[in-house]
C-alpha cells in the first residue's frame, strides 16, 4: 500500500468546535498516518464556495444554537447542493450532534416552527424538554463481519427520528440515543454518518475511524485493506468507557448525581 | 519624610531598578539595603497608608488569604500596598512599601496589606502598628524553624498584644490554639469558622493540637474539617469552640470551586470562589471577615472574592520521601494548557502523573481533553521521562496522549490513585521531581492519600 492520499474537509472548525470534537480530526489523521496514508486537511467556513466532491472525507462537529443558525443559512444558500451531491457520489462524511441535526430534513422548534435542514439524511429532529446527557454504548452492524460496540458521550435535547432511507448507526445498549424512545442512535446513509456521540467519537472507537478511512479511499482506490494497528490502549479505553456507562447509567436511573 | 529616610528610599529604589536590570526579582534585597541606611524606614512608610495596615499571619493560607483580601479591597476601589510575592520577613515587607513609595517619600495608598511570617509578627507589629490582624491557623510543619507550637503561639500573641483597643483581631475559631489568643487581644475579637456538616472530614485526622491550652486536659473533638480544625471542647475547664461571628453555613462544591453561604453580623452573604479545597474555604472566610470588619459592604466583598483567581499554573509544592512533588489542578483546556506550559519550563526531565476523574464535580463529559494542547507535550517528549495516567478515565487520557504523538513506551496506566502515586514516586527516584495533574475529585483523593502518608498539612503551604 503506497501513495494513498485522503483529502479532508473540516467544515466550520471555527464555529462547530464544541465538546472536543476536533479529537475526531486528530484521530482520523493519526490513524491515516499509521496506516501509511497521506492526509491533507482543508478548513472550510462561512461563505466559502467549494466543490465537496473534490474531498474524500468531510467532518463537521457540534455547535451551539447561535452558531448553528448562521451555519444553517450558509448551508442552504452556499454549500447545500454541492454537499448533497458529494454524499450521493460516495464521499465519506461524519457529522456530530448539531451537524447531524442540520443534515436532516428539518428541525422542529418548541413553538412548532420547522427549520429546514439539508435533507441529506432522511431524519428529522424535534425540540425536546429534557436534556439527554450521559455516557452511551451502542451496538452497530455497519461493520463487515460482525457487530461492534461504539462508545461516547451524548448531550442533546433534540429528539431525532429516522426515515426509511437511513439505517441507524447503532442500537443503544446503555444511554438515550436518537430520541430516548426507539433504541436507535445516529444514522447512516451511503458513506455518511450522523451521530450524537461526543467523547470524542473516533479515538475510542478505532474501528469506526478505520471504516471511515476505508470509505474515504474507496472512491479513488477501490476496496483497500488497511494494515493492522496495535490498538491495545484504544480498546482498553473503549472497555473502560463501557464499564463507566453502565455505572453512571445506573446512577442516572436512580436519580443520583 | 526626613533626609535619612529619603536617602534610604532613593538607594532602595535604585537597587530595585538595578535588580530588575539584572533580571532578579528584587523582592527582598532592596529592602535590606534601604533598612541598612535607615532602620526606621518601614515605620516611617507604614504610617502613610490613609487607613492603616492589615497584618495576616498563621502557619498556612497566608498568601492566598492576603490575595483574596487584596482582590476585595481592589473591588472596593482602594489602593493597596501588598507584599504579594509572599516575601514576608521585614526586608520583604520593606521592599514592598519601597516599590510603591515615590522618590519624594510619599505613598499613594489607602491601606497596607502585609503577610507576615510568624516569627516576624512581633517586630512587624511594632513597625507597622496594624489596626487589624488575621490569624489563620497553627500547624506543626515548621517545627525545625520555631521549635514548638507554643513558641509560634507566643510570637503571634505578642503581635496581638500590640493591637490598639479600637482595632480588630480576626481569629479562626475552629483552631483551638488560635481561639486561645482571644484573652491576649486588647482589640475587638471576631471569630470565623465553618458550620457546614457536609464539609466534615470522614477521615481520622492528625491533630496537632490535642490538649487544652488553659488546663492541659485532652480536648474532645467533634466534627472536624481539616486536621485539628473544627468543633472541640475541653472536659476540664469548659473551654470550647467560640460562637462564630462569620460562619460558612452551606457549601456547594463544584468543578470550578465552591459556592458559599456565609452568615455575617450584617446578614447573609453568598460568595463564589474559583479555587477548590476546604482550606480555601477557610481562606475565603478569613478574607470576608477581614474586609467586612474594615467596613466593606457585602456586595463588594462577594464581587471581589469572585474576581479572585489563582494564577494559572500556580502549583502546590510538597516534599514526599525526598521527592519534590508539584500538584496542579486541571479542569479545563485553558487551565491545562497553562499547566503544560509551566511544566515544560526548566531544563530537567519531567516525571508526570495525570489523574482524570469524571464524577459530577469534575464534569462527567471528558471530551474536553481533546481540546487540550497535549501535542505541545508530545513535541517536547525528549524532556519527559514518563507520563502515568490515573483516575477513573486513565485510559482516555492515555489514548489522548497516544494520539497527540506522545511515545507509547513512555506511557503507563494505573486507575488506582494510591498505586499511581506510589509508582510515580518510585519512578521519579530519590531526589527526583513528580508533577501531579489531577481533576477536582482526583485532587481530593490524592490529598487524602498524601494525608495518610503524613504529608497532608504541607498542602496549605504557599
Amino acid at each position: 500500500m503506497s501513495d494513498l492520499k485522503i483529502s479532508v474537509c473540516h467544515l466550520y472548525p471555527d464555529l462547530m468546535n464544541l465538546y472536543g470534537d476536533r479529537g475526531n480530526i486528530i484521530a482520523f489523521t493519526r490513524r491515516c498516518q499509521w496506516h501509511g496514508i497521506e492526509t491533507k486537511i482543508q478548513s472550510v467556513t462561512l461563505n466559502q464556495v467549494v466543490d465537496f466532491a473534490e474531498f474524500d472525507f468531510i467532518f463537521m462537529g457540534g455547535g451551539q444554537d447561535r452558531e448553528q443558525q448562521a451555519i444553517c443559512y450558509d448551508f442552504q444558500q452556499v454549500k447545500g447542493t454541492s454537499l448533497a451531491e458529494a454524499v450521493e457520489a460516495g464521499v465519506a462524511l461524519l457529522g456530530i450532534c448539531g451537524a447531524y441535526q442540520l443534515l436532516g430534513r428539518y428541525y422542529k422548534t418548541g413553538e412548532g416552527e420547522e427549520l429546514p435542514g439539508l435533507q441529506i439524511l432522511d431524519v428529522w429532529t424535534e425540540a425536546g424538554d429534557r436534556r439527554m446527557i450521559g455516557n452511551i454504548v451502542e451496538e452497530s452492524d455497519l461493520f463487515p463481519g460482525r457487530a461492534k460496540t461504539l462508545v461516547g458521550f451524548e448531550n442533546h435535547s433534540g429528539r431525532t427520528f429516522l426515515g426509511p432511507k437511513v439505517r441507524p448507526l447503532g442500537r443503544v445498549l446503555v444511554g438515550y440515543g436518537n430520541n430516548g424512545e426507539d433504541g436507535t442512535e445516529g444514522a447512516a446513509y451511503r458513506h455518511a454518518i450522523g451521530t450524537y456521540l461526543h467523547g470524542s467519537a473516533l479515538p475510542k472507537n478505532p474501528w469506526l475511524t478505520d471504516l471511515l478511512i476505508a470509505w474515504s479511499l474507496e472512491r479513488r482506490y477501490g476496496a483497500v485493506t488497511l494494515s493492522e494497528l496495535d490498538d491495545e490502549i484504544e480498546e482498553r479505553a473503549h472497555q473502560a468507557a463501557q464499564r463507566r456507562a453502565q455505572e453512571t447509567w445506573g446512577k442516572i436511573k436512580a436519580g443520583v448525581k | 519624610m526626613d533626609l535619612q529616610g529619603l536617602v534610604a528610599i532613593w538607594v532602595g529604589k535604585v537597587t530595585i531598578l538595578a535588580s530588575r536590570l539584572l533580571g532578579k526579582g528584587g523582592s527582598t534585597f532592596p529592602g535590606r539595603v534601604a533598612r541598612r541606611i535607615d532602620p526606621d524606614l518601614l515605620r516611617k512608610l507604614a504610617h502613610l497608608p490613609k487607613q492603616g495596615n492589615v497584618m495576616v499571619s498563621g502557619t498556612n493560607g497566608k498568601t492566598t488569604t492576603a490575595r483574596m483580601i487584596s482582590s476585595i479591597l481592589e473591588a472596593a476601589g482602594l489602593k493597596v500596598v501588598h507584599n504579594r510575592a509572599g516575601a514576608n520577613l521585614l526586608v520583604g515587607i520593606t521592599a514592598a512599601f519601597l516599590a510603591k513609595a515615590s522618590w519624594w517619600g510619599s505613598l499613594e495608598a489607602d491601606l497596607g496589606l502585609v503577610e507576615v511570617d510568624e516569627a516576624t509578627v512581633p517586630a512587624a507589629a511594632r513597625e507597622l502598628a496594624p489596626r487589624l490582624a488575621v490569624v489563620t491557623n497553627f500547624f506543626r510543619d515548621q517545627l525545625d524553624r520555631y521549635g514548638e507550637l507554643e513558641h509560634t503561639f507566643s510570637f503571634i500573641r505578642e503581635g496581638l498584644e500590640l493591637l490598639p483597643a479600637e482595632g480588630n483581631a480576626i481569629l479562626n475559631a475552629d483552631d483551638p490554639l488560635v481561639a486561645s489568643l482571644v484573652e491576649f487581644s486588647p482589640a475587638q475579637v471576631t471569630f470565623y469558622g465553618l458550620e457546614d456538616a457536609s464539609l466534615a472530614s470522614q477521615e481520622e485526622e492528625t491533630r496537632d493540637v490535642r490538649f487544652c491550652r488553659h488546663c492541659g486536659e485532652r480536648l474532645d473533638y467533634g466534627q472536624t474539617y481539616y486536621a485539628h480544625l473544627g468543633w472541640y471542647r475541653c472536659p476540664g475547664c469548659g473551654f470550647r469552640r467560640p460562637d462564630l461571628d462569620y460562619a460558612v453555613r452551606q457549601t456547594i462544591r463544584g468543578s470550578r470551586g465552591s459556592r458559599l453561604e456565609i452568615l455575617t453580623p450584617r446578614g447573609e452573604l453568598e460568595a463564589e470562589i474559583s479555587v477548590p479545597g476546604v482550606y480555601n474555604i477557610y481562606n475565603a472566610l478569613a478574607a470576608v471577615a477581614t474586609t467586612m470588619s474594615l467596613g466593606i459592604s457585602r456586595e463588594v466583598v462577594a464581587k471581589g472574592l469572585q474576581a479572585f483567581v489563582t494564577s494559572f499554573g500556580r502549583m502546590e509544592h510538597l516534599l514526599i520521601r525526598n521527592r519534590e512533588v508539584f500538584l496542579a489542578l486541571v479542569k479545563n483546556p485553558t487551565g491545562f494548557n497553562a499547566v503544560i506550559k509551566t511544566l515544560l519550563e526548566g531544563e530537567e526531565r519531567k516525571n508526570v502523573l495525570i489523574a482524570i476523574n469524571d464524577k459530577y464535580a469534575d464534569g462527567t463529559d471528558i471530551s474536553w481533553l481533546w481540546d487540550v494542547d497535549f501535542e505541545r507535550l508530545a513535541t517536547a517528549e525528549e524532556r519527559v521521562n514518563f507520563i502515568l495516567t490515573s483516575g477513573i478515565r486513565a485510559e482516555d487520557m492515555a489514548v489522548r496522549l497516544k494520539y497527540a504523538g506522545f511515545p507509547v513506551e513512555k506511557l503507563a496506566m494505573q486507575n488506582d490513585l494510591g498505586s499511581a502515586l506510589e509508582e510515580g514516586l518510585t519512578r521519579a527516584g530519590e531526589g527526583g521531581t513528580l508533577y501531579i495533574l489531577p481533576t477536582y475529585t482526583a485532587l481530593l483523593e490524592i490529598r487524602e492519600v498524601i494525608n495518610k502518608l503524613g504529608y497532608g498539612r504541607r498542602f496549605w503551604q504557599e
